[in-house]
């Protein structure tokens, strides 16, 4: 019964946020609409006995992807409203439409391998769902987990190197002349 | 042995890839000496092999698996037995000779590199073609002889007459190799192997019509390669191409391919007496046929190249009546005073500046008289004077005929020595004596340079000597060949030879006679039959109008209708169609990231559709 | 009783909500916030699946998805930010240079 409620209650706030990013006009509150979008989803994930994910989302979707965001709108005029004028509105709605009913009936179909088997079962005795988690990603999926690092920290440099005034010059020699420069 | 059977097979390809390297550059006498001197070495691994096999050794070598793909196991073999042993002794030894000789012959040709890369990769392959195992590799071999005789022929292709030439014995040939890979089809579909051992072992086994076939599509392709009617006119037009040329491939050797060919296949043809008939009757045919062309020509070079058409009717005649060792020795004679008599033709147009008619030549003797002895020496050995070469070799021909009891053969024979003789010495005459016709076109003819002149020698010593190795030839041919089992009377064939050697220096004697008293009035030129033979039976002009023209009228048709109207129409259309939906398409990328997205949607939506109605 | 049918069709609205944005939006921010959605639509039916067949690969699944996501927008924010610096705009229709 609390399932229930929780269920429901979850996801009528998450499709209204998510309506709300989708059709406003004001980037702000779309933002803010997408951070409490993405708390709710993390209440799904807490649902579905994934605690790890569900504080995985939280903290790196509301706290570090919304700071992210909140930063890159700042270098953007957002009090001026990009003008959004939407052509051809009939087959964006049946596109919109049809597609959706699609993935519905796909996803209501009996699924095929209904006698799946569990290769990494969720739950065992004992252990919980963080140190099961911690298992296996240690474990079977150690080598996509450091590739997964490896691209972050590609990404983290690529993010610098663009956001940063002079892309064509070296950034240690930027250094440089800035601190020559504060001594004389 | 199998060294020297790998030495003589790649010493002339060495030989052509170096003076390939050097084919742009400008002459240096390295190539002509390197080449020669890698020939020469060739020649030496011919005879010690000779040496080999005459001890009953036959050398037999795979070098590498060639072609495997299902059924069809061909192996880029070797074999040196008893035939083809003989081929690569007198190929290599025509050679070296050839090859010293055009050193000075070809002295003020600024190609003076690039002939003596044809030149050895002609040798190459015609060594490939005698030494291979299998009919794959012969056909190799006989389609790069094919190719360098196309490449020499038209060595001058900035002359049209040249390149014409070049391009004409190219589709003659090739319209043969059509004939003979039939030919090798139809071995290959009838017993499953081409290896000379398979395929002769089970040929008996055969129904006798596939049989026919198979020897009927062989010679097709021995008739292009030795010029016999009517695939004939070729040869007369590639003496084009250099004199050397002209001695090595059209005289001894490319066009003996045929008869090699035919010898090789001995165990096919004794099979299928009836094609062999027909052999012998086209080789009579065309024995007479060319002598008589050969009578009234006046290019110099011309006159020759109808005498080696004749004299490879006669080894036809040998080879279709079942005397294959025979053909191989007039083969092997043929090809040494061949050689030289072409050679000596050489010195003669270096002297005469180029000058072909013979005409306009005469009184040559005194300022070029070791090229006149050598020239009458091939002469004589040409008309089978006894003690020469070619006696022993065209007699025996002429034996085997009677003896077959084909006396119209023999009769067709007969008359071609008589002819041979006449026009071997009209030749002599009219270039060497007689009056100083020269001296009317203000020409200064010199001898060639002493070291050609040497070069020739071992030539003409052979056409005098080769004749005496006969029994050898014979006990050593006839280890492998079939031998030929005369039945005639020692008295009969002694009258033979003495009425052939009777109209053969009646021959002779008559040219002598009738030239030395300045020779035919012009009245005979008026004849009809004078004008038959000098338009050669008109034969060229029949393919021209009935052939080439109605084929040139067609293609134009072709051209002009299929081509144009239908294959270049559908083509355009192809184009313009799709052309067209490029224009139309263009509109979808129109650079807009959003409708980018949206054709992105609709192709999930498609692909949404399609898994619905394909779920497993 | 909440089974996985529930959540799939979550997922898929949510999905759909996120395809109705990247077509209808013409703001480039917009479009990565439309991005964002369809990767935890995503991200929902992996959780689903991992709890009611008991595996947990869906949830390492979306782990990673989370880890793309995130350097996703790292580069693109970049990229944007960049993209403003030079134009002045982040309207869609202004970027157009792939005209053919």
């Amino acid at each position: 019964m609390f399932e229930l409620i929780a269920f429901y209650t979850f996801s009528i706030l998450t499709i209204g946020m998510f309506c709300i990013v989708v059709f406003s006009k004001n980037a702000l509150y779309a933002m803010s609409a997408l951070a409490g979008g993405m708390i709710f989803i993390s209440g799904f994930f807490f649902l579905l006995e994934a605690e790890f994910l569900g504080v995985v989302q939280i903290i790196v979707y509301s706290g570090a992807v919304m700071a992210l965001y909140a930063f890159g709108m700042m270098f953007f005029d957002t009090t001026r409203d990009v003008k959004e004028n939407i052509n051809n509105k009939k087959i964006l709605y049946t596109l919109s439409i049809l597609s959706a009913i699609l993935i519905v009936v796909i996803l209501c179909a009996p699924i095929f391998s209904a006698n799946i088997e569990a290769i990494y079962p969720a739950k065992l005795e004992g252990v919980g769902n963080v140190q099961m988690i911690g298992l296996v990603l240690f474990t079977k999926y150690l080598i996509p987990f450091e590739l997964a690092a490896v691209m972050l920290l590609v990404a983290m440099i690529s993010g610098i190197v663009l956001v940063s005034k002079r892309m064509d010059a070296n950034l240690t020699e930027d250094e440089q002349e800035h601190i020559e420069g504060e001594t004389i | 042995m199998e060294k020297y059977l790998y030495i003589a097979l790649f010493a002339p390809l060495v030989g052509s890839l170096v003076a390939a390297l050097f084919a742009q550059s400008a002459k240096n006498y390295f190539v002509g000496i390197f080449t020669s001197v890698l020939i020469f070495i060739s020649f030496l691994s011919s005879m010690l092999l000779l040496g080999y096999v005459g001890e009953g050794v036959v050398v037999h070598v795979k070098m590498f698996d060639w072609i495997g793909a299902g059924n069809i196991e061909i192996p880029f073999g070797f074999i040196v037995d008893q035939i083809s042993v003989i081929m690569m002794v007198t190929v290599t030894l025509v050679s070296t000779i050839v090859h010293i000789y055009s050193i000075g012959y070809m002295d003020h040709d600024k190609s003076f590199n690039r002939f003596f890369s044809y030149l050895s990769a002609f040798v190459f392959s015609m060594m490939i073609l005698v030494m291979s195992d299998n009919f794959v590799g012969l056909f190799i071999g006989w389609e790069g002889v094919g190719l360098c005789s196309w490449l020499l022929i038209g060595f001058w292709y900035h002359k049209e007459s040249a390149s014409w030439a070049a391009n004409e014995a190219f589709i003659m040939n090739r319209i043969a190799d059509l004939g003979m890979l039939l030919g090798l089809f139809l071995i290959y579909w009838q017993i499953g192997s081409l290896q000379y051992d398979v395929v002769f072992a089970n040929i008996e086994n055969l129904n006798p019509t596939i049989v026919t076939w198979i020897g009927i599509f062989l010679f097709i392709g021995a008739m292009g390669k030795s010029a016999q009617f009517p695939l004939h006119t070729w040869l007369a037009d590639a003496m084009e191409g250099p004199t050397p040329v002209s001695a090595l491939i059209h005289a001894a050797t490319m066009v003996t391919a045929g008869v090699y060919l035919v010898v090789r296949a001995s165990d096919i043809y004794t099979l299928i007496p009836d094609v062999g008939f027909f052999i012998a009757s086209l080789g009579a045919f065309v024995a007479v046929f060319a002598a008589s062309m050969a009578l009234v020509n006046r290019d110099l070079k011309r006159i020759i190249a109808y005498s080696t058409l004749s004299q490879l009717g006669y080894m036809f005649v040998a080879g279709g009546l079942g005397a294959y060792w025979i053909a191989l020795f007039h083969l092997m004679t043929h090809a040494f005073f061949k050689s030289l008599l072409f050679l000596g033709a050489g010195n003669v147009m270096h002297a005469m500046n180029d000058e072909l008619d013979i005409k306009k030549m005469g009184g040559l003797y005194k300022v070029m008289k070791p090229t006149a002895i050598l020239m009458s020496i091939a002469s004589v050995a040409l008309a089978g004077i006894y003690p020469l070469a070619g006696f022993f070799s065209k007699d025996k021909i002429l034996e085997v005929a009677f003896d077959s009891g084909a006396y119209f053969l023999w009769f067709a024979l007969f008359i071609g020595a008589g002819l041979t003789a006449f026009y071997s010495f009209r030749l002599v005459m009219l270039v060497f004596f007689g009056e100083k016709n020269y001296e009317k076109y203000g020409v200064h003819p010199h001898e060639a340079k002493p070291f050609m002149l040497y070069a020739l020698t071992p030539l003409a010593l052979l056409a005098i000597i080769a004749g005496m190795f006969e029994h050898s030839f014979k006990e050593f041919t006839t280890q492998i060949l079939r031998d030929y089992e005369f039945s005639l009377d020692h008295s009969v064939a002694i009258m033979l030879i003495l009425a052939t050697s009777v109209v053969a220096i009646g021959g002779i004697l008559f040219a002598i006679y009738k030239y030395k008293n300045g020779g035919f009035s012009e009245s005979i030129e008026k004849l009809p039959i004078f004008q038959l033979l000098k338009n050669q039976y008109y034969i060229p002009k029949f393919y021209e109008v009935a052939i080439t023209k109605p084929f040139a009228l067609a293609s134009k048709f072709m051209w002009k209708n299929i081509d144009l109207r239908v294959v270049d129409a559908t083509v355009d259309a192809i184009a313009s169609i799709i052309y067209s939906t490029g224009q139309k398409a263009r509109l979808v990328h129109n650079g807009n990231l959003s409708t980018m997205l949206r054709l992105m949607v609709v192709g999930l939506v498609v692909l949404l559709i399609l898994v619905i109605l394909f779920r497993p | 009783m909440i089974t996985l049918t529930h959540y799939l069709i979550l997922s898929g609205i949510l999905f759909s909500i996120g395809l109705v944005g990247l077509m209808r939006r013409k703001n480039l921010l917009m479009l990565f916030f439309s991005t964002e959605i369809l990767l935890n639509a995503v991200n929902i039916g992996f959780a689903a699946v991992s709890k009611f067949y008991g595996d947990l690969s869906g949830q390492i699944f979306a782990f990673f998805i989370i880890a793309v996501a995130a350097s996703e927008v790292a580069v693109g924010l970049g990229l944007l930010v960049l993209w403003y610096k030079k134009t002045g705009s982040i309207n869609l229709d202004s970027l157009a240079m792939m005209k053919g």
